[in-house]
């Protein structure tokens, strides 16, 4: 497949500008870039989701447009998407012959769904529920459909983003088998490492243009960096020394069910966290890593005072308010919607949070001034980039609206800061700055707790490492002890029972 | 050449502005059509309508007494629906709020009560409203039930209240069989503005209440929760604002400014309780509430133009013809346009071409 100078206008933003890409059969293709790099609206082009406004898409050498996904996939292309499209309620089975021409009865489906998986190695029970099942084996659905459909052309839209380690190194044995039986595969991702590893070829984007293809296993991590960043990225430097001090926030044998069916019981979780450092809470998403997050920062009540202790104080039955005056702050993982009100001014937003112990707030009268303030501090402090002083929410980049939510709780100089997936979705600037003001705090003497997927931030900021699985807790694993594997190994549920001098290890272990 | 709705990353001020203004345009070219098919010459009809009532000292004074309570109605619900909690039983709380100050007049009618008849009729009035609203708040809070539902039985179940009170025990004995309360003693009435007209002080105390809804909404952590807890439901949980007691909240503000708006109604301008005490100011008021797009300013204006709408109805059902049930028809198409002109603040239109299908796609 070839895409020649394919180009896509939103309004006058260029999201591709002019693109040409060649794909061959037999070859595992990567394309690289950071997020808003048009990798996304460049792969919805060649699988007939959008139409571009100028330049044309060749099949085996004969000028096509495609109107639609369904077109494309009766060329012999599939895909398979970073959000899976599946109905939590249906068995594997159903969700695939969904997907398929209705022309093949429900129990052949099922056969061949069984037999696709077994050829390529891909363990998949037909008959269960898809919410049941694990992120990993929800990707191998989406897999395995499209597999069924025999594509010339498999695209990828990062694949590895909700895999451990050792799920990852399944998939690229997949790969390979594929790409040995001559199929064309185009493999989106911003991990180095694996494009390195697995990919013959690279074509990097930035900024809606093509910079360069090259060959991967030429180049070293930090040219291929730097050509998509378009600089060198400054490293994030840990503070001098830090001093830690008495545990700031402690979590102490917390069991909570969930609040809705699908979600994850809390089961015993106990975790410690002390003044001048931080801790990293690893796992693959829907472990139980929302349900902490709601107990730890009051949106959900723990069923008795003691399980969360805020600097010496019993705080498990108060408000999100009643914490935050303890000098609590809180960063949740969706930027719209839960950090920040969408459709509100960032100076109705710094009041979302500040409303209770910034002073923002005299007898029940908003003081606007103290709003506009604690926005302009943010701006200032963390470079938050927008159009004008006071814009909604919505209208900012994701790495500038994080950028402003982290700013406006480490502006309030919190002792204890609990924040989830703070660099997820976030160009690799605005990530480094992140990741910078929170070693920065812990230098300040503060009790960071960071609930990451990205095991790379975990593995560069956090001075101890633990791992959600099923709603247990693991042990943590000081930076001296931590690799990828022992995470990977915790992440997927094994157990760590070679290690009993953690006393937490007796019950916080994976089931 | 298919439509498609597209997402502004800023919401369009401009179109907020002229939103309510295209929809009444749309409103009066639908209405033209149907004067037409009716047989009446649409220019006339419309300007019987919506003109002639604005050249008439008397009329205006009726516009003013027919806005009172919609504003006062609409503000209360506003809160509502900026919140994202639906009352639809205004009309239910209005009559209870009437009927709840009207006890205090007709058990004082006759006696020699001082003059703290009225403050405390109206204060019944209010509370009456009140606690009628909670009901359907404390089904959804407590029950889950939807309070859409709810509120709006509730309407009918006061309603025969109503009907079972000025037919029976409260009936006037001196009132020929009528039924009605007897006349309000002058302690018990809201005084006139002007000598001889029917603009009373109640027009005043509506003017008070868009005043403190404006400083309510704009200026206070209150009107933050109320539009943060519409606008974002989960973010309003974790700026630690409870949504359980906001609905109780709005639904008992909402309920007391319909009751007050009851009573004042019973007591001004009809002077005793009757069973039609309200032209459907409760249902018209949500109208209202949305014309003027959950703005108490823009509330006060779209209550005077939904006023325009009664006494050009009235009107027009005497000079051409018409009947009075138009008035509806035309309230019900206003609020179908003010609500698709409304999308347009959030989304834009666009007209895509659609790529010609390729002769041969071969493979």
């Amino acid at each position: 497949m070839r895409a020649i100078s394919i180009t896509k206008r939103y309004g006058s933003f260029l999201a591709n500008d002019g693109i040409d890409l060649d794909l061959f059969p037999a070859e595992i293709h990567a394309l690289l870039g950071e997020n808003g790099a048009g990798k996304s609206t460049l792969v919805k082009v060649m699988y007939g989701l959008i139409q571009p406004n100028e330049g044309e898409l060749r099949w085996m050498g004969n000028k096509i447009v495609l109107a639609g996904p369904s077109e494309a996939r009766a060329l012999g292309i599939g895909m398979v998407f970073q959000h899976f499209s599946l109905f939590e309620n249906l068995t594997v089975a159903e969700n695939v012959a969904l997907g398929l021409a209705p022309t093949e009865s429900f129990t052949a489906i099922s056969e061949r769904l069984a037999e696709t998986a077994r050829l390529y190695g891909l363990p998949l029970d037909p008959k269960r529920e898809v919410w049941r099942l694990s992120v990993g084996e929800r990707q191998r659905i989406e897999i395995v459909r499209a597999l069924m459909q025999n594509p010339k052309l498999l695209i990828l839209d990062e694949p590895t983003a909700v895999l451990t380690p050792q799920e990852a190194d399944q998939l690229f044995v997949v790969l390979g088998r594929l790409k040995g039986e001559g199929r064309a595969i185009l493999y989106i991702s911003h991990k180095l490492d694996e494009v390195k590893r697995l990919c013959d070829t690279a074509t990097i984007l930035r900024g809606g243009k093509k910079v360069a293809t090259c060959n991967p296993r030429q180049e070293t991590a930090v040219s291929l960096a730097r050509m998509m960043v378009g600089a060198d990225i400054g490293e994030v430097k840990a503070a001098s020394r830090r001093d830690v001090s008495v545990p700031r926030l402690v979590i102490y044998q917390l069991s909570l069910a969930p609040d809705d069916p699908h979600g994850t019981h809390l089961d015993r979780v106990s975790l410690e966290v002390r003044g001048g450092e931080i801790v990293g809470i690893a796992g693959v998403s829907g472990n139980g890593q929302d349900e902490l997050f709601a107990a730890l920062s009051g949106e959900r009540l723990s069923p008795s005072e003691g399980a969360i202790v805020i600097d010496g104080l019993a705080a498990g039955m108060l408000g999100v308010n009643e914490r935050r005056r303890m000098g609590a702050a809180f960063v949740p993982e969706e930027r719209l919607g839960h950090g920040t009100a969408p459709r509100m001014k960032l100076s109705e937003n710094a009041l979302l949070t500040g409303h209770a112990a910034s002073g923002m707030v005299k007898r029940g009268f908003i003081d606007k001034s103290a709003t506009l303030a604690a926005v302009d501090r943010a701006t200032t402090g963390f470079d938050v980039r927008k159009a004008k002083r006071d814009p909604e929410a919505v209208s900012l980049s994701g790495g500038n609206l994080q950028k402003f939510i982290v700013g406006r709780e480490i502006l309030r100089e919190p002792g204890v800061l609990v924040v989830s997936q703070p660099t997820w979705g976030v160009d690799a600037g605005a990530a480094a700055t992140i990741r910078q003001a929170l070693i920065d705090l812990a230098g300040r003497g503060t009790a960071v707790l960071v609930v990451s997927q990205d095991l790379d931030e975990l593995l560069e900021i956090a001075d101890r490492t633990a791992v959600m699985f099923h709603g247990r807790l693991s042990a943590p694993l000081s930076a001296a002890e931590v690799t990828r594997e022992k995470l990977g190994l915790l992440m997927g549920g094994a157990k760590t029972g070679e290690e009993p001098s953690v006393e937490e290890a007796s019950h916080a272990v994976g089931a | 050449m298919p439509l498609v709705l597209e997402r502004r990353s800023e919401r369009s001020a401009t179109i907020a502005i002229a939103s309510p203004l295209i929809a009444i345009a749309l409103t009066l070219a639908t209405m033209a059509v149907l004067f037409a098919i009716l047989g009446k010459n649409p220019v006339e009809a419309l300007d019987v309508y919506f003109l002639e009532p604005l050249t008439d000292p008397y009329s205006l004074g009726e516009i003013a007494v027919k806005a009172t309570p919609l504003v006062m109605i609409a503000i209360g619900l506003s809160l509502c629906y900026i919140a994202n909690i639906w009352n639809i039983g205004a009309e239910g709380q209005f009559l209870v709020g009437a009927v709840a100050g009207s006890w205090l007049a007709v058990r004082t009618n006759g006696t020699d009560a001082g003059p703290w008849v009225l403050p405390a009729m109206l204060l019944l009035g209010a509370l009456g409203g009140a606690l009628y609203a909670l009901i359907p708040a404390i089904c959804k809070v407590r029950f889950g039930a939807s309070e859409i539902l709810t509120s709006l039985m509730l309407v009918y179940v006061a309603n025969f209240g109503l009907d079972y009170l000025v037919r029976g025990p409260w009936r006037d004995p001196h009132g020929m069989n009528f039924p009605t309360t007897a006349e309000f003693d002058p302690v018990a009435t809201v005084p006139t503005l002007i000598e001889g007209g029917r603009l009373h002080a109640g027009a005043i105390v509506t003017l008070l209440v868009v005043m403190a809804a404006t400083v309510l909404l704009g200026r206070t952590i209150m009107g933050f929760e109320i539009r943060l807890v519409g606008a974002a439901p989960k973010a309003a949980r974790f700026s630690g604002f409870n949504a359980d007691k906001l609905t109780l909240f709005t639904f008992a503000v909402s309920g007391a400014l319909a009751g007050l708006a009851g009573i004042i109604e019973v007591a001004g301008p009809v002077g005793h309780l009757q069973p039609d005490i309200s032209p459907g100011y409760g249902f018209t008021a949500i109208i209202v509430a949305f014309l003027g797009r959950l703005n108490p300013v823009g509330i006060l204006i779209a209550g005077l133009f939904l006023a325009l709408t009664f006494i050009g109805g009235e009107n027009a059902e005497i000079a051409i013809k018409v009947p009075l049930d138009l008035t509806k028809v035309f309230q019900g198409i206003l609020l179908f346009y003010v609500l698709a002109c409304d999308s347009m603040i959030i989304y834009r239109i666009r007209f895509i071409r659609t790529p010609r299908k390729p002769a041969h796609a071969n493979v």
